[in-house]
């Protein structure tokens, strides 16, 4: 089976999409002629031709404004956001619009659109390209929020996103386009070539929206991550070895509480992890179901691993970044409550 | 010491305030009749005067005149008043029903009842409108049952959005009725989008969106015409300039553009001001920038020079902010009137028949009301489940709504 990066497996997803149903369009700043600069379009205007996949003006307003218009058309589109930190501009017509335009309009109008963000840091993007903004979005009702942290899922949740019905907002792990990223940040870039979950198949294919998987099956402790997270978690584990049960959410809302509560019922303990900052991040909602439908398995308390609650810094990138070692301190702390 | 003058804060004022007398002597009004009416495929910038001038095809004979008139029999007239005398109707009823308490608010459209009547009148079957608040006159004069329309006013059992969304933000698809947000200038720019979509299906049908003169300010409506000129998208952009946002004046979301038809000019967008209490010339101007949306020609901004009569909705009190006269002394008249003057010097109708059609039009609203408030009201009778507050979110309920359901014990 070939192996593919992460942008190449998005492009695949949107490759496949814009055959099987003329009305996936594609668009956003720089995404047509000259493929997105992640290249995650890269080809798929002279494939498809300037209808199918186009430039947009630099309007994060415009373009998920004209996408819900499109989407109420009967259009799929699937539109791409630079950098997450560029959708604030785009976030009234995301959250007003469209994930209350079937409700509102008790299903006269629905939005079938997909938002594709990079998002997360690790690249030295300072404040304005290295961001997390997913609770922004969890905390929407009407909106489904999903985080790929490999190849293979991202072509099929993307693919899945693209079939949904609902407005989608598809957040990439930025870091891990090219190569899955413990943390480790002064060791060599493990390519994508290397990894298991770097093997694509060809085609059509689905990762169901709503599903969790288990990365690492354990049981000393539950890890729940998701995107870049799920590898520092399995390095954490690895490097302290204790015997933890990674769980990787892959969708935050609809989110999986049945793996959820079926692991940390069985390690009695629970660590969140997640890049984004700590205050009303999708950690404390995450803590909170874990509190509310686990207490009487939990022998310690449930604690979070995340970001500081500062702005995204530059120089102090891995201060801020919650690598292994943070997370192992907090596996172990979790260990000896 | 510095020798430099101190600079000074400038903040836009209306002309006269509560007390004083009112005064629109700095509304330029041209003649009706005086203004060209070009050929469809135009150069933009061959008529960026039209951005400064008002269409008008009634004059103050009541004549239709110039090159606008003439598009209209008395039969589609006579229509066309008995639509905008159906919304003024139908708009008193509501506006008494929300006063006895049977709805929580009503906005309703004294004084602008020609804008979206007439606008209804141009547009073919399958085009999307994307309204505001304020435009209820294309259902009315699109056919859509006004039963459906009081249901939702009332949230009541037969209520077609299901008691979710605040009275008068209707939703019709099939009517070409872009469910209304209440959030402003959103759905210019998803106009645009739709339009787009048209464009890219090799379709034959046009978006309109529609806007307010306080909106403009919002970036949604800049966006919207950046995208609509750059893809030349098969739009109609309306801006109902009715002079006032709640109690802000027209001037401080106008700032020094001279008018907001001039908006479009930066774009290279066609852009034309029309009297909007002008049945006839509002007609015109909206067949001529449909037809040219609907040759690929693209967009087109209006500007609809009108006047809310009216208070902003039942939670205003226009009295606060603006002398109680000033509706009497807009120069550009009640569009009922002025329709009915033209069609009784025509000889098309009558005062006697006006009389008649009123209490005609009166007593089947009435009618229809009795049977909207047999399903319920707001606060009585039959009304939406609380059960069914949790549908409808997504396409399929997920898990944790479900949970929230069966937590709430409906």
């Amino acid at each position: 089976m070939p192996r593919r990066t992460m942008v190449e497996a998005i492009r695949d997803a949107m490759d496949v999409s814009m055959q099987r149903d003329d009305n996936v369009v594609v668009f956003g700043e720089d995404v047509g002629y000259f493929g997105g600069v992640f290249r995650c379009t890269q080809g798929l205007q002279r494939k498809f031709g300037s209808s199918r996949c186009f430039d947009a003006p630099i309007s994060e307003l415009g373009i998920v404004g004209t996408a819900v218009g499109m989407a109420a058309y009967g259009l799929r589109p699937c539109v791409e956001i630079q950098f997450a930190d560029y959708m604030y501009p785009a976030y009234d017509q995301i959250v007003s619009e469209a994930a209350r335009l079937r409700y509102r309009s008790a299903g006269q109008f629905t939005v079938p659109m997909v938002v594709r963000m990079p998002t997360g840091g690790g690249i030295f993007g300072g404040q304005t390209h290295s961001q997390s903004p997913e609770a922004l979005f969890t905390h929407v009702s009407g909106l489904k929020t999903v985080v790929p942290s490999n190849p293979y899922d991202a072509k099929g949740l993307l693919i899945a996103a693209i079939e949904d019905n609902d407005p989608v907002i598809f957040l990439e792990p930025k870091r891990l386009y090219n190569g899955p990223f413990d943390g480790h940040h002064d060791k060599p870039v493990t390519p994508w070539a290397r990894h298991a979950l770097g093997e694509v198949p060809e085609g059509h294919y689905t990762v169901p929206l709503g599903k969790a998987v288990v990365r690492r099956p354990g049981t000393a402790v539950t890890v729940l991550a998701y995107g870049t997270m799920v590898y520092v978690s399995e390095a954490a584990a690895a490097e302290t070895g204790i015997d933890a049960e990674i769980i990787d959410l892959r969708t935050l809302v609809p989110y999986d509480l049945d793996t959820i509560v079926a692991s940390v019922r069985k390690t009695g303990r629970c660590v969140v992890v997640h890049e984004a900052t700590l205050t009303s991040g999708f950690g404390a909602e995450l803590s909170a179901l874990v509190q509310e439908t686990c207490f009487y398995h939990l022998e310690a308390p449930v604690m979070r691993v995340t970001g500081w609650d500062t702005p995204y810094p530059h120089a102090q990138e891995w201060d801020y970044f919650p690598g292994p070692d943070r997370v192992g301190r907090t596996l172990k702390a979790v260990m000896e409550a | 010491m510095s020798d430099l003058k101190p600079l000074s804060f400038h903040v836009p004022a209306p002309a006269v305030r509560p007390g004083g007398a009112p005064d629109f002597r700095d509304v330029k009004i041209p003649p009706a009749g005086a203004v060209d009416r070009p050929p469809i495929d135009v150069a933009p910038e061959d008529i960026r005067d039209l951005a400064f001038e008002i269409i008008r095809v009634l004059n103050r004979d009541s004549e239709a005149v110039g090159p606008w008139a003439g598009l209209l029999s008395h039969e589609e007239l006579l229509e066309g008043l008995r639509h905008m005398m159906t919304l003024r109707a139908f708009d008193a009823r509501m506006q008494m029903a929300q006063r006895q308490g049977k709805t929580s608010f009503y906005m309703q459209h004294m004084g602008e009842e020609a804008v979206s009547c007439a606008f209804r009148k141009a547009l073919s079957p399958g085009d999307m409108n994307f309204p505001t608040y304020r435009q209820a006159g294309l259902l009315i004069a699109g056919g859509y049952p006004m039963l459906d329309m009081m249901c939702q006013i009332y949230s009541n059992e037969r209520d077609p959005l299901k008691g979710r969304q605040l009275p008068v933000m209707y939703s019709a698809r099939e009517h070409g009725f872009f469910s209304i947000s209440g959030n402003l200038a959103t759905q210019f720019v998803q106009a645009v989008g739709w339009a787009m979509a048209s464009a890219m299906k090799r379709d034959t049908k046009i978006a309109v969106g529609w806007i307010g003169d306080g909106s403009t300010a919002e970036s949604d409506f800049h966006s919207a015409l950046v995208f609509a000129s750059t893809y030349k998208a098969p739009v109609v952009l309306n801006i109902v300039n009715n002079q006032w946002a709640i109690s802000t004046f027209q001037g401080i979301a106008r700032g020094g553009s001279g008018t907001f038809a001039a908006r479009g000019l930066g774009f290279g967008i066609p852009a034309l001001r029309v009297d909007g209490n002008d049945y006839l010339a509002v007609y015109a101007v909206a067949k001529w920038a449909i037809e040219r949306a609907r040759s690929n020609l693209g967009p087109t901004l209006i500007e609809y020079v009108t006047y809310r009569v009216g208070a902003h909705s039942t939670s205003d009190d226009p009295s606060a902010y603006r002398p109680k006269t000033e509706s009497d002394n807009w120069p550009l008249g009640d569009p009922v009137l002025r329709l009915k003057n033209h069609l009784i010097r025509e000889g098309a109708w009558s005062e006697e028949r006006h009389t008649q059609a009123e209490a005609e039009i009166l007593s089947t609203v009435i009618a229809i009301q009795k049977e909207a408030e047999s399903h319920g009201t707001l606060h009585s009778g039959p009304h939406p489940s609380a059960r069914d507050m949790f549908e409808g979110v997504y396409e399929e309920m997920p898990p944790h709504l479900r949970r929230q359901r069966q937590q709430g014990g409906v």
